[in-house]
């Protein structure tokens, strides 16, 4: 197989689980904040098509739980009470992509029943619900800040590659500095000055803000590198031997050389920008409960109990692996298929 | 040099030669029951925060409380086990019959834990210092009977007499917790008016002494204070060996629960106490080499309670509106009406729960059950209106058409309240507030709401050191540092506070218990029909501790397993201190 149509494949099934996430609302069955405080911490629901007496349903199936007498946290399946898996319900209201209104949703309980196929948390919030929109908040903090960093990088990697001299020298001594703050501490330092409460979108807005202003050095330097090195190549001499001018060059042939750097270095930043509003969210950090995140809602495990009792609370963790894995796969094609050849094919244009 | 800073290690003078084991025949010892232990050994214990203080005058946090007993001893002791008087520093007293005067006999030969021999002008200074005013003790409140402070004056060279301008109704249980002060250490710092500041961990080191089972050894910042055996403590077991059994106490700082359990469970700790619901479950399921025990319910009552101070003209704008709600007495009862304490149970603390104070709980209050239609009819009359928010959910707003948004601090350290905390968000939700949840340290969310008092609400909880309601005055009393809500007036805010302040007052000094209870019972009225705090939940009391630890007789009055500190002994004594 061709590097090119792995990178397709990979591509599409990124962007297929993106889109799994972007509409949440209507994959995940329940309201990421309704708390069902007759279930908490309840297992995942096994999906049955075989009843107990040797029945075959077509349609899967769950049994009802219900808490053990004086337990708090013991669940028995009751297998008197069947709650079958229905499609296309409607439910609880959710915006697509935050402006479209809806109330479908692609599976729910039926007879009333509520299925938790992960599980739930301590305050009977269902887990695969809140996993995926946790994945809206997490993925878009990554891509945004991600898309952030790149920009401010190409603009001073390109400028201080380009200018060159002491313009180059001041630049890239800048991009040292921010490579060298501990971003963390200054996340919590910044955090310090805003009020006590901060809402759920400012708080998201601090954290993208923050990602992309200390994530833009690594690719500035690499973007500086490329242009230095693309600012002397023939067809760059020759154009300018025609006349061309300095913001022409820059558009029409050196920044093209800069897009499999700047492109690699997205596929590498979007996982690590999500890792860093992970962490974030999971310090108490990030976006404020109940709004789910994915450091959030992993969150828990650091209660001792939660840790060492309950394994479905480590399932978002599973979540995040098909996204990384995407990320980290399509960061090494863009790089193999990226670097010189792409140089020669840009080059022999022109 | 950052070593140094950081390591400010206290210690106190004390004379190298050691003190008898057994007492000498000039002194009185006081003998006390209980199993005969073992000399030597020392016990490890977590505390959730640093001690703020080791002042007694000013601590009034749980941390510093609790090392603080271990140090200090008060002349009447309340047992924690029976919740009844015994003798300690003093060995008896006497109640005039009219009850205004008490007459306290010391104990003979009683030494401070640097040796200074103890005599009553050290009773007198110890009074002296707790009811001026300039001092700002904590305990002054309970030593003001019937608007008037309690004189002490010196009988003879061991006899000490309080006259109280009338009947006090807690009769001698009122010395309790008062500890005495050396005179000799602390003298000139009181004259020249430094004494509230002394004690403080972080700052210079002070000489201080106590006449509690142990003295402090060391203080790592950030990390540990190791508190000493006292060598010339004041009580013996059933053989007259003298007490404390332990050689060392140290107390390690370690902010969070979860970690405590994991420290509690490796064997780095020898007790834990106040635990959560959930994680004494865990721990018990997997009992290993320690005992876990529910000690029953406890008089710590947790609540939730609005910024309702005087907050001056600089205070912005914003936080003045949101005020305008939170001194609607039907927001507050329109709140209270909404929570849902039953799921809080449950969730949070894992009840079974009853109430704790079954002696002074004023009966005839019924259950705050849950009605949000109630709820909202209140929130209607107190001029809020609900509309349809963006998604088609409900909101309310007020008169000015304003969303009411408000947040909630709440220790991040205790995670049952941090769960209350977010129960009571969701529950808001349904009557269309938007409540964000802020957890803080400890130490900082109590310097909000006592000092800088920025915050809109806050989830809180007191344990109280003794069942009796004056216990809680400081709480009560408008004039009170713990009246957290509006805390330290000059004036009573409102009537009804001023109202409590009377009812309080008045109980302080009857003398008929039945009388006290019928006061305290209209002084829980008025609390319930004001709202200033919105009661929500009360824990059990959960502790744990290894099997080797002896004397392990859990109580549910405050320090809840080192209340009998000097009897607790390791029964692998001395090999335990090579740990």
């Amino acid at each position: 197989m061709s590097t090119r149509s792995r990178l397709l494949i990979c591509l599409a099934a990124l962007c297929l689980l993106h889109l799994g996430v972007a509409c949440a609302g209507f994959f995940a069955p329940y309201d990421p904040a309704a708390q069902d405080r007759e279930h908490p911490y309840a297992p995942p629901m096994a999906l049955h098509l075989v009843d107990a007496r040797g029945g075959i349903h077509l349609r899967p199936f769950s049994y009802a739980q219900s808490l053990r007498a004086g337990s708090f946290d013991e669940y028995d399946e009751n297998r008197a009470r069947v709650i079958p898996m229905e499609f296309f319900v409607s439910g609880s209201p959710y915006r697509v992509l935050g402006l479209l209104p809806l109330r479908a949703h692609l599976f729910g309980g039926g007879d009333g029943g509520t299925l938790n196929l992960l599980g739930t948390d301590e305050y009977g919030r269902d887990l695969l619900s809140r996993i995926l929109f946790g994945g809206q908040v997490s993925l878009l903090a990554g891509l945004i800040g991600a898309g952030l960093a790149l920009s401010i990088g190409l603009c001073i990697g390109a400028a201080a590659g380009f200018l060159g001299g002491w313009r180059d020298e001041v630049l890239m001594r800048v991009a040292e500095l921010f490579l060298a703050l501990p971003w963390i501490y200054l996340l919590f330092s910044m955090r310090a000055f805003l009020p006590l409460a901060v809402p759920p979108l400012k708080a998201f807005l601090l954290i993208v803000v923050v990602l992309g202003a200390v994530g833009w050095a690594r690719p500035a330097r690499l973007v500086r590198g490329t242009v230095l090195s693309a600012k002397e190549r023939d067809f760059v001499r020759a154009a300018r031997g025609f006349g061309a001018s300095g913001g022409y060059l820059l558009r029409r042939h050196i920044l093209p050389e800069t897009a499999s750097v700047v492109l690699t270095q997205a596929a590498t930043l979007v996982p690590q920008f999500v890792l860093a509003e992970m962490t974030l969210s999971f310090l108490g950090l990030g976006v404020p409960e109940p709004v789910p995140s994915w450091g959030n809602v992993l969150a828990s495990l650091q209660h001792y109990n939660v840790l060492i009792s309950y394994w479905w609370m480590y399932l978002p963790v599973l979540a995040m692996v098909p996204f990384f894995l995407g990320y980290l796969v399509l960061a090494s094609l863009l790089q193999a298929s990226g670097g010189p050849s792409k140089i020669e094919e840009v080059g022999s244009g022109v | 040099m950052i070593a140094a800073a950081i390591c400010i290690g206290v210690f106190f003078v004390c004379p190298a030669k050691s003190f008898p084991a057994q007492a000498n025949a000039g002194e009185e010892p006081l003998r006390v029951a209980g199993e005969v232990g073992k000399p030597g050994g020392r016990i490890v214990v977590a505390l959730r925060a640093e001690p703020k203080t080791l002042n007694p005058l000013t601590a009034a946090d749980g941390p510093s409380r609790e090392v603080i007993s271990a140090m200090q001893a008060d002349l009447v002791h309340i047992n924690r086990a029976s919740q009844l008087t015994e003798p300690a520093l003093a060995k008896s007293w006497k109640v005039s019959a009219d009850g205004l005067q008490y007459t306290l006999t010391l104990r003979h030969g009683l030494k401070f834990s640097d040796g200074h021999p103890v005599d009553v002008e050290d009773v007198l200074f110890t009074f002296r210092v707790y009811l001026d005013e300039a001092v700002h003790a904590t305990q002054r409140d309970l030593l003001i009977v019937g608007g008037k402070p309690i004189v002490v004056s010196r009988v003879d060279a061991e006899t000490v007499k309080f006259t109280l301008a009338k009947p006090y109704g807690v009769g001698e249980r009122l010395f309790d917790g008062l500890a005495i002060l050396p005179r000799h250490l602390l003298g000139a710092a009181y004259k020249e008016g430094k004494l509230a500041q002394s004690g403080g961990l972080g700052t210079a080191a002070i000489q201080w002494a106590g006449l509690g089972a142990f003295r402090l050894k060391e203080y790592v910042a950030g990390q540990r204070l190791v508190l000493e055996r006292n060598p010339y403590y004041w009580k013996t077991d059933e053989q007259d060996n003298r007490l404390p059994y332990l050689d060392e106490i140290v107390f390690l700082f370690v902010p969070s629960a979860d970690a405590q359990v994991l420290r509690f469970e490796s064997g780095e700790t020898d007790i834990i106490s106040r635990l959560g619901a959930e994680n004494f479950s865990v721990l018990s399921r997997q009992a290993r080499d320690y005992t876990m025990a529910d000690a029953g319910p406890g008089l710590e009552y947790n609540f939730l309670f609005f910024n309702l101070n005087e907050l001056g003209e600089k205070a912005p704008a914003e936080m003045a509106h949101k005020q305008s709600w939170f001194r609607s007495e039907k927001f507050r009862q329109a709140i209270s009406l909404a929570i849902d304490r039953e799921a809080m149970v449950r969730l949070a603390l894992w009840g079974p729960v009853t109430p704790g104070n079954r002696r002074w709980a004023n009966a005839a209050i019924s259950y705050p059950g849950r009605s949000l239609a109630k709820s909202r009819r209140l929130l209607a009359e107190a001029g809020f209106r609900f509309v349809s928010g963006e998604n088609g959910e409900q909101k309310l707003v007020d008169a000015d058409g304003k969303a009411v948004e408000f947040s909630v601090i709440t220790s991040s350290s205790n995670a049952d309240r941090a769960k209350m905390a977010a129960l009571i968000q969701e529950d808001l939700k349904q009557l269309g507030m938007r409540v964000q949840v802020v957890p803080l340290e400890l130490r900082s969310l109590i310097d909000r709401v006592t000092q800088t008092k920025e915050y809109d609400a806050c989830v809180l909880g007191i344990a109280s050191f003794d069942a009796d309601p004056n216990a809680d005055l400081n709480v009560w009393l408008s004039s009170g540092g713990m009246h957290l809500w509006n805390p330290a007036q000059k004036q009573p805010a409102t009537d009804w506070e001023a109202e409590i302040d009377r009812l309080m007052e008045q109980q302080l000094i009857a003398t008929n218990t039945a009388q006290r209870k019928k006061l305290y019972d209209r002084v829980q009225d008025i609390l319930t029909e004001r709202q200033p705090m919105i009661f929500l939940a009360s824990p059990d009391i959960l502790v744990g501790a290894k099997k080797t630890i002896g004397n392990f007789h859990p109580a549910v009055l405050e320090p809840y397993v080192l209340w009998n500190v000097d009897q607790l002994y390791q029964r692998n004594g001395a090999e335990n201190a090579r740990r």
